[in-house]
């Protein structure tokens, strides 16, 4: 189990390392001297020769390379164009609300999933089946965007249930901040529980094949515990992996849903951000998304053994 | 309830699958199944794929699969009615009254779960225990299967255990309960023959001491023969003969009971005899071959020795049967005859060369004058390709052809092998058994001097194995190529062979004449192996 | 009613097929016909509900939005295909060799492409665009690089299964070479899943690129693509609901259609029909 552990550890570091190159690099393709992008118009000729000496680029590429990665590694991102704030910060600042909208809704999401998709793998190409999957795939052709729009439409406008506009932070009114996020996290849950509903439903169905499953039956249990304690361990596996993939995704595709109901998330950040030319946040904002992704995977990938744990043997 | 009720009863039971109503109606599954299973009996019921076996046993518990269901008659025990039971209560006859043991010990325990925590499940169930005690019937009934640990056991994983051992842990589970009838479905079937022997052992003197009835599914009539006092036969659904075992198997009424006992591979007299001084073909000097280590932190583990230090020849026109457990290195080896897996230390040379110093045109020669026949008849035929197109592939590298002469060939084979007019069909759209003629056909269309079968009837029925193997026979004898069949069924070893080896963990154990090696076998491992084939039993008990 | 019926895959088919084939007739058609031109202003008749001169409505600047959609449809369809084209190319061609190869190819290929996979679609697709500007051609090449490993992935994954099977096996044993037994069985079997994830891609990218038009950054006006019409329907959510409600169901019936369609196909292609 450790050697798993430690194994999957260090497969990430190649990636990690990847990761960095490439984002290092995405900023210096852009034509011009990388200090004067770095700080736009913004730079009188003090803090460009200052910028200049602590980014090292009159020495060689590599060397500015671990400059920047050391700068990093302690927490200085540098500084955004736009309002001068450091944009570890801002970074920070932002996440919190994505990460509460994306984490809830995702958590919400694969409940409905996990109960939605071994019932219907159950009742097999029964009606109650269809109705799963036609609402699965309903579901999966709708776009979160213009979903959210019609909730804000539905609920905020014409019924006036929820605030429209604007955000309050949690700082200020739990309640209030609540309110605001409601409707977010209720389009997110019904946007991404169709796909994983649909993963779900094709794992249980696939598990419910084999023998063990009708061996648990033989012994006399009920279906209730065959489908929760033979049947949910070893189909949620890859509806787990997906989970992952799912949460790395939505930190950039939450950039959609934060506009819609105009919440000062992370996604929004970085769009704003890229038309706004604030190249040290764009920076900023990719590696520590990649970073978060990484991370997010290793969790899940160290989560896969408690669901199966054939994959510590090989 | 008098000494006259027989344990279970089935009368007239009939299977059928879940038709629209608009479509064509389907022969039934299974029909006019009657049979009475007195207490502490063993009861055989065999038949080949598509009879219906399988179905039968599923049917006593209710467990059918979805698209299938009974729709007549009924099924007692001990002169309870079974199918006018809630579902409730069938749950409190699974298992406690009823256990059931499954085919493939490797998904026939939950992967996700401890091996302690599933052997309880069913003892909490039925029977209320305190924690302490059901832990210490775990253990018991572990040790009773001859499981080494039981602690251990009881904490680890299915995955930890071979498939030998899994099906015991299965025994034991299923044990616990102290059911009064066992049903297996094919229990040893995807056991090697020592493994196979163990375990039914196993069950049949669990089943004396605890007083258990057993239905036996199987297709194997060796099984049959030895462990069962009165058996059932099936065929295509239906009731063909039934009765004592030993009345059964010695003189057949039905056709079909009678083509099965037949089936059973024995040797034929009038085979050919090995000219003595033919000369060697293949020849394996002190043959090491390496599996690559296992994938470890950074780099990979050290290399896994699966065979040491082969010495074998083959001569023109011989057959030579290589014989051994799964995991003895036979595959391996036949593959490494052919060049292709990389031997590690030693030497194969054909016609005197070796085959991994060959030129690229003497490579060419090989690749024609040596094939080979797969196990699988699903997964050595590519799909998407005709079979016409599969075989006639052999002959593209044979010089001097042209596309007709190939034409030609490809349908003068097929007829050769039964299939004339199959050229245009898909794999997909046969049988195991044609598609393994293809494969056949495939190997020996160019007319090749050396033909590797490696367990080619293996996954085959009965009947269909008997003739396939025949075919072989016959095309061998009319080609006249050197053969190394590999199995681990040394019945059929008897029937085919003239020389044969044996493999033990990588290890030549025993070689030598099939005659010489059958009457007195020197090696223990040789020894088990010749006692613990049940086809052998059957063909002493029939013969 | 019995089950057998319901196991859906003709009704799949036949929606699925309904919609794309129904969506390429708009596409088709607004080459030659649109009911008004989508990019001419009628100031004289702005947000006008739907009605026998406008079907689906006008805009606040009179444009027509049944004629706008139509518009949509078929930039949105060619930067999908053109993106599908590219990834499905592209990814099968490095999958294959890093399937076959293995080895050193094979780690450096999948590391490059673990690092793709990294960041998010969305973002990396904004990040290039930033870089390469607002254009169709620019699009549709972030697009491919965001979605081309997962692409590698199957087709990767395809080959190192295929490479154990016997009838690969079969073919060297008959003397093929590797290029042959390649290209003549590997790449052929490999092929199904690669088409159902075809399919799937074209409606992601359909998703994707709305999205983008949404945020801003997509095709630039004047042209009209469903994401930037819904996103210039956000103030009249209100009163004129029909702006936000057109494109969303036109993304949505795209989708839809993609998506049924897929299943369909990959309920054919399954190989455990042959069994």
């Amino acid at each position: 189990m450790l050697s798993y552990i430690l194994k999957r550890l260090l497969l990430t570091l190649p990636t990690l390392l990847m990761v960095a190159l490439a984002v290092f690099f995405l900023i210096r393709l852009i034509p011009g001297d990388p200090a004067l992008v770095m700080l736009g118009d913004a730079g009188d000729a003090a803090s460009l020769a200052a910028l200049r000496q602590d980014l090292g680029l009159d020495q060689p590429l590599p060397v500015q390379f671990l400059l920047w990665v050391e700068h990093a590694l302690r927490g200085d991102l540098g500084h955004s164009i736009l309002t001068s704030e450091p944009v570890s910060v801002l970074i920070w600042q932002r996440f919190q609300l994505t990460a509460i909208v994306v984490v809830v809704a995702v958590s919400a999401a694969t409940v409905i999933a996990v109960i939605a998709g071994l019932a219907a793998a159950w009742r097999r190409d029964t009606p109650l089946d269809l109705a799963v999957v036609g609402a699965a795939s309903l579901v999966l052709a709708v776009p979160s965007f213009w979903l959210g729009l019609i909730l804000l439409l539905v609920f905020g406008l014409k019924l006036g249930w929820l605030p429209v506009v604007g955000y309050v932070p949690f700082s200020e009114s739990a309640v209030e901040a609540a309110l605001f996020l409601v409707l977010p996290i209720l389009t997110l849950t019904i946007t991404e529980s169709g796909v994983l509903t649909r993963m779900m439903r094709s794992s249980a169905i696939d598990v419910l094949r084999l023998e063990y499953v009708t061996h648990a039956r033989a012994k006399g249990l009920s279906e209730f515990t065959v489908l929760s304690r033979h049947v949910f361990p070893n189909a949620f596996a890859p509806t787990l992996t997906l989970v992952g993939l799912i949460l790395g995704h939505l930190l950039g595709g939450i950039a959609v849903i934060e506009t819609v109901f105009t919440l000062p998330g992370l996604g929004r950040l970085m769009v704003d951000s890229i038309l706004g030319r604030d190249y040290p946040v764009v920076q900023g904002c990719l590696l520590f998304t990649a970073v978060v992704y990484v991370a997010v995977n290793l969790v899940v990938d160290l989560c896969y053994p408690l669901f199966d744990p054939r994959v510590t043997a090989q | 309830m008098t000494a006259a009720t027989p344990l279970l009863r089935l009368s007239n039971l009939r299977i059928e699958a879940n038709v629209h109503p608009r479509a064509r109606p389907r022969p039934p599954l299974l029909e006019g199944l009657s049979l009475d299973l007195a207490e502490g009996q063993v009861l055989a019921i065999v038949g080949e794929s598509g009879s219906g076996k399988t179905m039968a046993a599923r049917a006593v518990l209710d467990l059918l699969a979805p698209g299938v269901r009974r729709t007549g008659g009924s099924i007692q025990l001990s002169g309870r009615e079974l199918t006018a039971l809630s579902p409730d209560q069938m749950r409190a006859v699974r298992g406690g009254d009823i256990g059931m043991v499954f085919q493939e010990p490797m998904v026939s325990l939950n992967p996700a779960i401890p091996i302690g925590k599933q052997l309880a499940e069913g003892l909490r169930l039925h029977r209320k225990l305190p924690e302490a005690e059901i832990r210490r019937q775990c253990l018991e009934m572990l040790r009773r299967v001859q499981i080494a640990d039981p602690e251990k056991c009881l904490a680890a994983y299915p995955h930890e255990f071979s498939g030998g051992m899994r099906q015991r842990i299965m025994l034991a589970s299923v044990m616990l309960l102290k059911p009064r009838l066992l049903i297996a479905d094919e229990p040893t079937t995807a056991l090697d023959t020592l493994s196979q022997r163990e375990v039914l052992e196993l069950m049949v003197e669990l089943a004396r001491d605890y007083r258990v009835a057993v239905l036996l599914i199987t297709h194997d009539l060796g099984l049959v023969a030895k462990y069962a006092e009165k058996v059932v036969v099936l065929e295509k659904g239906k009731l063909v003969e039934a009765g004592d075992t030993r009345q059964v198997l010695t003189a057949p009424e039905h056709p079909y009971t009678q083509r099965l006992v037949g089936s059973l591979p024995r040797r034929s007299d009038g085979r050919h005899a090995l000219a003595p001084d033919a000369p060697v073909l293949l020849s394996v000097k002190g043959c090491c071959i390496d599996y690559a280590g296992k994938p470890g932190l950074l780099w990979a583990g050290p290399p896994k020795r699966v065979v040491h230090g082969v010495d074998v020849a083959v001569r023109a026109g011989e057959i030579l049967a290589v014989v051994g457990a799964s995991g003895s290195g036979k595959s391996t080896l036949g593959r490494a005859m052919l060049g292709l897996k990389p031997i590690a230390e030693g030497a194969v040379t054909f016609d005197g060369v070796d085959i991994a110093r060959m030129r690229p045109e003497q490579m060419r020669a090989f690749r024609r004058d040596a094939q080979l026949v797969f196990q699988d008849p699903f997964s050595s035929l590519d799909p998407r390709w005709r079979v016409g197109q599969i075989i006639a592939a052999a002959l593209r590298n044979v010089p001097g052809l042209d596309a007709r002469q190939r034409h030609e060939r490809v349908e003068r084979i097929l007829e050769e092998v039964g299939l004339g007019g199959f050229a245009d069909r898909h794999p997909h759209q046969m049988s195991g058994g044609q598609r393994q003629r293809v494969a056949i056909a495939r190997a020996v269309v160019s007319q090749p001097r050396l033909v590797i079968a490696d367990e080619p009837v293996s996954a085959l029925d009965m009947t269909i194995q008997l003739q396939v193997l025949d075919l072989f026979q016959a095309l061998q004898a009319q080609y006249g190529f050197a053969c190394v069949f590999i199995t681990h069924d040394l019945a059929v070893v008897e029937q085919i062979a003239d020389t044969v080896l044996v493999l033990s963990q990588g290890r030549v154990v025993e070689i030598g004449t099939v005659e010489a090696v059958f009457a007195a076998p020197q090696h223990a491992y040789t020894q088990a192996l010749l006692a613990a084939t049940p086809t052998l039993a059957a063909v002493a008990l029939a013969g | 009613m019995k089950p057998s019926v319901l196991s859906g895959a003709k009704p799949n088919a036949v929606i699925g097929g309904l919609l794309v084939g129904g969506l390429l007739v708009v596409v088709l058609l607004g080459y030659v016909w649109t009911p008004y031109d989508p990019i001419a202003i009628d100031l004289a008749h702005p947000l006008a509900p739907p009605s026998w001169t406008h079907w689906f409505g006008s805009d606040e600047f009179g444009r027509d939005v049944l004629s706008r959609a139509m518009l949509g449809a078929r930039i949105s369809v060619t930067i999908a295909l053109g993106v599908v084209a590219a990834a499905v190319i592209a990814g099968t061609l490095i999958g294959a060799i890093a399937g076959f190869l293995r080895g050193w190819v094979d780690r450096v290929i999948m590391s490059v492409n673990d690092a793709i996979l990294a960041f998010p679609g969305m973002l990396l697709a904004l990040a290039l665009i930033a870089v390469l500007g607002s254009n169709r051609g620019s699009i549709i090449l972030a697009l491919s690089v965001a979605y081309l490993p997962s692409i590698v992935r199957v087709v990767r994954g395809a080959v190192l299964s295929i490479r154990e099977r016997e009838y690969v096996e079969a073919s060297k044993v008959v003397g093929d070479g590797a290029l042959y037994t390649m290209v003549r069985h590997v790449l052929p079997n490999a092929l199904p899943p690669v088409v159902v994830l075809a399919t799937s891609l074209f409606g992601w990218v359909v998703l994707s690129e709305s999205a983008l038009s949404f945020l801003g950054v997509g095709v630039p006006p004047p042209a009209p693509t469903w994401g930037n019409m819904l996103s210039a329907a956000r103030p009249y959510m209100e009163n004129a609901s029909w702006l936000s409600v057109t494109p969303g169901v036109c993304i949505a019936l795209t989708l839809l259609g993609v998506n049924l369609l897929g299943d369909a196909l990959r309920d054919r292609l399954d190989p455990r029909r042959d069994a």
